[in-house]
């Protein structure tokens, strides 16, 4: 197991550096590839027995669509819908910003303790470092996030975050972090001992964060979908409940779950249905929670909102199907991603929440196959998100002094140049026959390239340019060819 | 019938046979084939790498050149794919009304080779023999863009002396992605070396596909390898005749 990967992707390695401690562990490969193709497999059975998939895909993208159209006025709603029922809402502008609201909140509680729901936001705006530097103790209620925080490891993976350790290496995680000598490593006796260890929190921390998968405007209610009860109990014992959420949670109308939570449970764990859906509105008197605080945060994702191509990542109900499916993920697993949100969707959506100032390699992660948009739920196409960040990119990189330098970029100015006028190309094509002659073994391949070449040579041969171009042979046969031709006919 | 031949860069440079067995077989199926020679490249690569106004002009001058072709043919699915999915995007927002309107008109007339045999000229045994056992690499593009479905194996089911062995994960990508293979290459040779044990698992004599930069990036690691295992692309399994099966490679 990696010892404190780093997630944050102002610190974090550019991708192709931090995929390769994950390339060179293959028993991390093996781990990473058996628990993506098994839940790939149970998504892929319950997708194909929705004879109306398609259609449900369609309407999931056009309610995501249309809320993030009409964004501004769905906020306000759930505002005015939660403070009515006895909420109380916050607006975040950024991740400081969440993290002081939070503490402040705690503060009010004289909160020492607080029990957590898996959230991904709180990791966006790493929240758990914040507070126990000011002193609050968190304990995370999830099976997975309290392996990763015992181990003091970090999530790979927004729905198994702890999907990069088997069970023998969650054995050893309890049995130094429990003082239980004599565990086992059968997954029933691990979660027992996780049960036990968490019961106590749930009986005596009175505070409790956790995220939300919706938020519905028409009703100010909250939605959180979860495997494990830990959610629930979350909600039920605490006598404060904070929810932090991204503006693009929303959905309009209470109605909108009927698809959603569909798509979300068969495309997240491959379940027609979660095991737990828990639905809160505002406060009740008596049941659940006195104090109810809901945090939306910004964090980039209004400016998100302003980019008609990019807008679509804000459509992503967080399932991991695109994690799943991805066959470059299925080699690094999650971490290499310098951040908690992973593979497909972590690559278009981190560089954005970074406002492209950061983790811009992670756009050129992803070898456009599309797979992630074929499983989608909401339909986001990805491979289209990732070209017109790289786009981006190119054009922060035509602005520097030193572009030329690089051999990508003056190697795609030269071609641009050739690829102009077919007698530069041909020029080209004959002098990289005649360069390459250099580096072409007798057997008509070549074993080894310098510079950029190298990259290819590493683990694969290339054959030497063929004698003559298809274009030569063609200009060389086409008067003397019997058969038909298009150009005396033209 | 009259079409031309969109080549494609790299195979024009690097795969000179593959185009060479697109005319014999199209030939033989009475296509009066033009060529234009001011044909370069798609644009493809600068369009994926993220260079956005080269792509640009390459595709402009694409549609400028094949404006009047009555049917244009393109022995590569990722080529086909650069057209269909990207083209309009790049018109829209660089490009002039005339530029869209010819794009808009020119498109239904691009084919890539296996919808131009089955969905225009309407065969499926186009005569070939080729006596061996193959395996078909189902390649992102053509899977997932351009929904080749099951052409590529209505078209080899009638090669005479053909067996087909079915590749396990046929809908995985092999980790070429262009520039991929370079800016991550480390990550793409994983991906490869994936790809590879598949589709050594199914004994085939040869791979092949109906694009050769999946051919090459897994040609070049079975030769790394010495693998007995060898890459063709399926323009050339059906151009072979009994009387003039594939030809040798330089």
């Amino acid at each position: 197991m990696s010892t404190h990967p780093i997630l944050d992707p102002t610190r974090a390695l550019p991708f192709p550096q931090a995929a390769l401690p994950v390339l060179r562990n293959p028993q991390l490969r093996k781990n990473i590839a058996h628990a993506t193709d098994v839940i790939e497999a149970k998504r892929d059975k319950l997708v194909a027995e929705k004879t109306d998939w398609q259609q449900l895909r369609s309407a999931a993208s056009a309610i995501r669509a249309h809320t993030l159209e009409n964004l501004a006025f769905y906020l306000e709603q759930f505002e005015s819908r939660c403070t009515a029922a006895g909420g109380q809402v916050h607006w975040a502008a950024d991740a400081a910003e969440a993290r002081q609201i939070i503490l402040d909140l705690l503060r009010r509680e004289n909160a020492t303790e607080v029990i957590k729901i898996k959230t991904m936001t709180s990791a966006e705006i790493e929240l758990n470092p914040a507070l126990e530097a000011a002193g609050v103790a968190v304990f995370e209620t999830d099976l997975a996030e309290l392996i990763l925080q015992l181990g003091d490891d970090q999530p790979s993976h927004i729905v198994a975050p702890a999907l990069h350790v088997n069970r023998s290496q969650v054995r050893e995680i309890f049995v130094r972090r429990m003082g239980l000598a004599n565990l086992s490593d059968d997954p029933e006796a691990l979660t027992a001992a996780a049960r036990i260890w968490l019961r106590r929190k749930f009986l005596t921390v009175p505070t409790a964060i956790g995220g939300a998968n919706f938020l519905i405007a028409e009703t100010g209610s909250a939605v959180v979908v979860e495997s494990e009860g830990n959610g629930r109990m979350c909600l039920t014992l605490p006598r404060t409940m904070i929810t932090v959420a991204g503006i693009e949670k929303i959905l309009p109308r209470f109605q909108d779950l009927e698809v959603m939570l569909q798509v979300l449970a068969r495309s997240a764990t491959g379940e027609r249905m979660n095991p737990y859906t828990s639905l809160w509105t505002g406060v009740t008197p008596g049941d659940g929670p006195e104090r109810f605080h809901v945090v939306l945060l910004d964090n980039q994702r209004s400016s998100i909102l302003g980019r008609p191509t990019e807008r679509q990542t804000l459509k992503c109900i967080r399932c991991a199907a695109c994690i799943n499916t991805c066959p470059v993920y299925r080699q690094t697993g999650g971490h290499a991603y310098g951040s908690v949100y992973p593979g497909p969707i972590g690559a278009i959506l981190t560089p954005q929440l970074m406002r492209m100032r950061h983790a811009q390699s992670l756009p050129y992660a992803s070898s456009l196959c599309g797979a992630c948009y074929e499983v989608c739920p909401v339909k986001i196409n990805i491979p289209e998100v990732l070209i017109d960040l790289r786009a981006q990119i190119v054009d922060q990189q035509r602005e520097q002094p030193y572009r030329l330098f690089d051999p990508m970029y003056l190697g795609m100015k030269i071609a641009n140049l050739l690829f102009a006028r077919t007698w530069r190309f041909r020029a080209a094509q004959r002098l990289g026959r005649i360069g390459l002659r250099w580096f072409t073994a007798n057997d008509g391949w070549i074993h080894s390239l310098p510079g950029l070449g190298a990259k290819w040579t590493q683990t694969r041969d290339l054959r030497g340019l063929p004698a003559q171009t298809f274009r030569d042979w063609w200009a060389a046969r086409a008067p003397h060819s019997d058969q038909p031709s298009g150009k005396e006919a033209q | 019938m009259r079409a031309s031949l969109f080549i494609t860069c790299y195979n024009d440079t690097l795969f000179p046979e593959t185009g060479r067995a697109v005319v014999r077989l199209l030939e033989r199926l009475g296509v009066a084939l033009d060529f234009l020679p001011q044909q370069t490249c798609c644009g493809q690569m600068h369009a994926n790498t993220g260079f956005r106004g080269e792509a640009f002009s390459q595709a402009e001058r694409f549609v400028r050149l094949y404006r009047d072709a009555e049917t244009i043919v393109i022995p590569s699915s990722s080529c086909v794919a650069m057209i269909r999915e990207q083209y309009a995007g790049l018109f829209e927002e660089l490009g002039n009304n005339d530029l869209r309107e010819d794009f808009a008109a020119l498109l239904p007339r691009v084919y890539e080779l296996s919808e131009f045999l089955i969905d225009r000229l309407g065969v499926e045994d186009v005569g070939a023999c080729f006596p061996h056992r193959v395996t078909y690499h189902a390649s992102c593009h053509g899977l997932r863009a351009l929904h080749l479905g099951d052409r590529p194996y209505r078209l080899l089911a009638k090669v005479r002396g053909l067996r087909q062995a079915s590749l396990p994960n046929i809908d995985r990508c092999c980790g070429f992605g262009g520039t991929f293979s370079i800016k991550n290459a480390d990550v793409s040779s994983a991906m490869l070396a994936s790809k590879l044990q598949d589709v050594v698992s199914t004994s085939a004599e040869y791979c092949t596909a109906l694009d050769n930069s999946c051919l090459m990036h897994l040609g070049g690691a079975m030769h790394r390898q010495s693998l007995p295992i060898k890459t063709i692309h399926l323009a050339e399994i059906l151009a072979a005749t009994e009387t003039q099966p594939v030809e040798a490679r330089a």
